[in-house]
């Protein structure tokens, strides 16, 4: 997974929400309310960066932890429920 | 509705802008008012435009485009812009009657998310009865052109006696349609639906048929297709967690710009609901009496009073409550605990025991039947 270039489905809309403080999916008539861990990751889901650079992107910053585990989870996560492709 | 929303913020998430009730279909069945002869004053293009840029300002994301048809309004391109500049998550909620595949290419540069197309039946005979017009070759074709212009699509197939025996058939035709969501939704019954429960409402063996099929479908279409599956009420001993509360996330908005937290609302008895020409959304939202009135749980009665699962499912539906018991703030009778669920379960069983044998003919939803319901409705006031 670490050298693949995830990408957000189409299905799905990534975007700001200024009245829930938040990162939110948007889908035909529903919305996932993202964590601000989720939003950070989702927010570099464009298809043309690697897991691998995401990881170190995060890490530069928000420095001072490993992340990886996390993030790996998280995608593994997002792409069961359909939000990225690989 | 295919996905969820979560979140309580306090504030409307969902916006159902009920564009017009002119509609070229004649469904039996429809959500719509009867009163829909009734409204001729439509707003215009700019209070709709003022609608969205408050509920947005508001955090409203999710925009449905309804009606009646949508298509109808001459000015659905526009509101499609404006909904996308404002940043909304639009969903054209529409019988594909009236579009074609430029009107479909057009949306999509418009901005438009999503759409939802909703077939009457898997096959041309019983689509284009229900609907009380040929339109089921052209629904197939309209379903093609959205999959071609690379939306995602719902298709919505409102399910009763007359069709859900025809479910799998229903399925495989989204199978091959390419539906990314398909929602089977069991009718409810107010307005027209409850006109005609009589020849809709499915029996329990059907509802049971019905529902192993759909799951059985649900497991072998994973990750391919998602099947929403909207149970029955009637045949449930729990209330639908109706709007998810009253005032709690959606806000409808009926082509007269009456607010109501559902679009069943106007059914209610002693509640003037605002209307969006004189009034702004905030006020509506925060203010006003109609909002206000069942949101939360202070206005409860006992048995939802006191209910453990008040909080899961908000006492059911108010348009329910007052249909069957003349009290908008009694418990939903769906629910066992009502102490009017044992009437509604014997109308259900009358109904399930007399249905094969009426011959009766449908009542669709037309202006003209609109219009007679409205005269027959004053002659049983003046009786009364």
């Amino acid at each position: 997974m670490i050298n693949q270039m995830p990408s957000l489905s189409s299905m799905y809309r990534f975007q700001w929400e200024e009245a829930q403080s938040s990162y939110v999916l948007l889908y035909p008539e529903g919305m996932v309310k993202l964590s601000r861990t989720a939003g950070e990751i989702l927010k570099r889901v464009t298809g043309k960066t690697t897991v691998k650079q995401l990881v170190s992107d995060l890490e530069t910053e928000f420095p001072g932890s490993d992340l990886e585990p996390d993030v790996l989870n998280f995608l593994t996560e997002a792409k069961k429920n359909g939000w990225i492709s690989f | 509705m295919a996905g969820s929303l979560s979140s309580i913020s306090g504030k409307p998430l969902w916006l159902l802008a009920e564009l017009t009730y002119k509609c070229p279909l004649q469904c039996p069945y429809c959500s719509n008012p009867l009163e829909i002869s009734k409204y001729s004053n439509e707003l215009t293009t700019d209070d709709w435009f003022r609608v969205l840029r408050e509920a947005r300002a508001l955090g409203a994301m999710q925009l449905g485009l309804s009606g009646g048809e949508p298509l109808v309004r001459k000015d659905l391109e526009e509101i499609i812009a404006e909904a996308h500049r404002l940043g909304y998550y639009s969903n054209l909620i529409t019988s594909g009657v009236g579009m074609d595949a430029d009107r479909v290419a057009k949306f999509k540069t418009s901005g438009l998310d999503h759409i939802q197309i909703s077939f009457q039946a898997s096959d041309k005979e019983l689509n284009d009865f229900l609907g009380g017009t040929s339109s089921f070759a052209h629904k197939l074709e309209m379903a093609r052109a959205v999959k071609d212009q690379g939306y995602p699509m719902v298709l919505n197939i409102v399910l009763h006696q007359k069709n859900i025996e025809q479910l799998e058939d229903i399925i495989k035709m989204c199978v091959e349609l390419k539906a990314d969501f398909v929602e089977l939704a069991s009718t409810q019954y107010y307005g027209w639906s409850r006109l005609n429960i009589d020849y809709l409402l499915p029996t329990r063996e059907q509802v049971t048929k019905a529902e192993s099929i759909a799951k059985r479908y649900q497991t072998d279409l994973e990750g391919k297709m998602k099947i929403l599956y909207v149970v029955p009420d009637y045949y449930e001993k729990r209330p639908k967690a109706c709007m998810n509360g009253w005032g709690s996330i959606f806000l409808t908005i009926a082509p007269d710009g009456r607010a109501l937290p559902c679009h069943a609302a106007a059914t209610l008895p002693d509640i003037e609901f605002p209307n969006v020409r004189d009034n702004s959304i905030e006020s509506i939202w925060d203010d006003s009496n109609a909002f206000n009135k069942f949101r939360g749980f202070a206005w409860m009665e006992e048995p939802c009073r006191s209910c453990p699962e008040k909080e899961k499912d908000f006492g059911g539906c108010r348009c329910q409550a007052y249909m069957m018991t003349g009290n908008a703030a009694a418990a939903d009778p769906v629910c066992d605990k009502s102490p009017h669920h044992a009437e509604l379960q014997a109308e259900v069983a009358l109904i399930e025991k007399t249905s094969a044998n009426k011959n009766e003919p449908l009542i669709f939803r037309t202006m003209k039947n609109s219009k007679k319901y409205q005269i027959d409705k004053k002659l049983n006031l003046s009786q009364n």
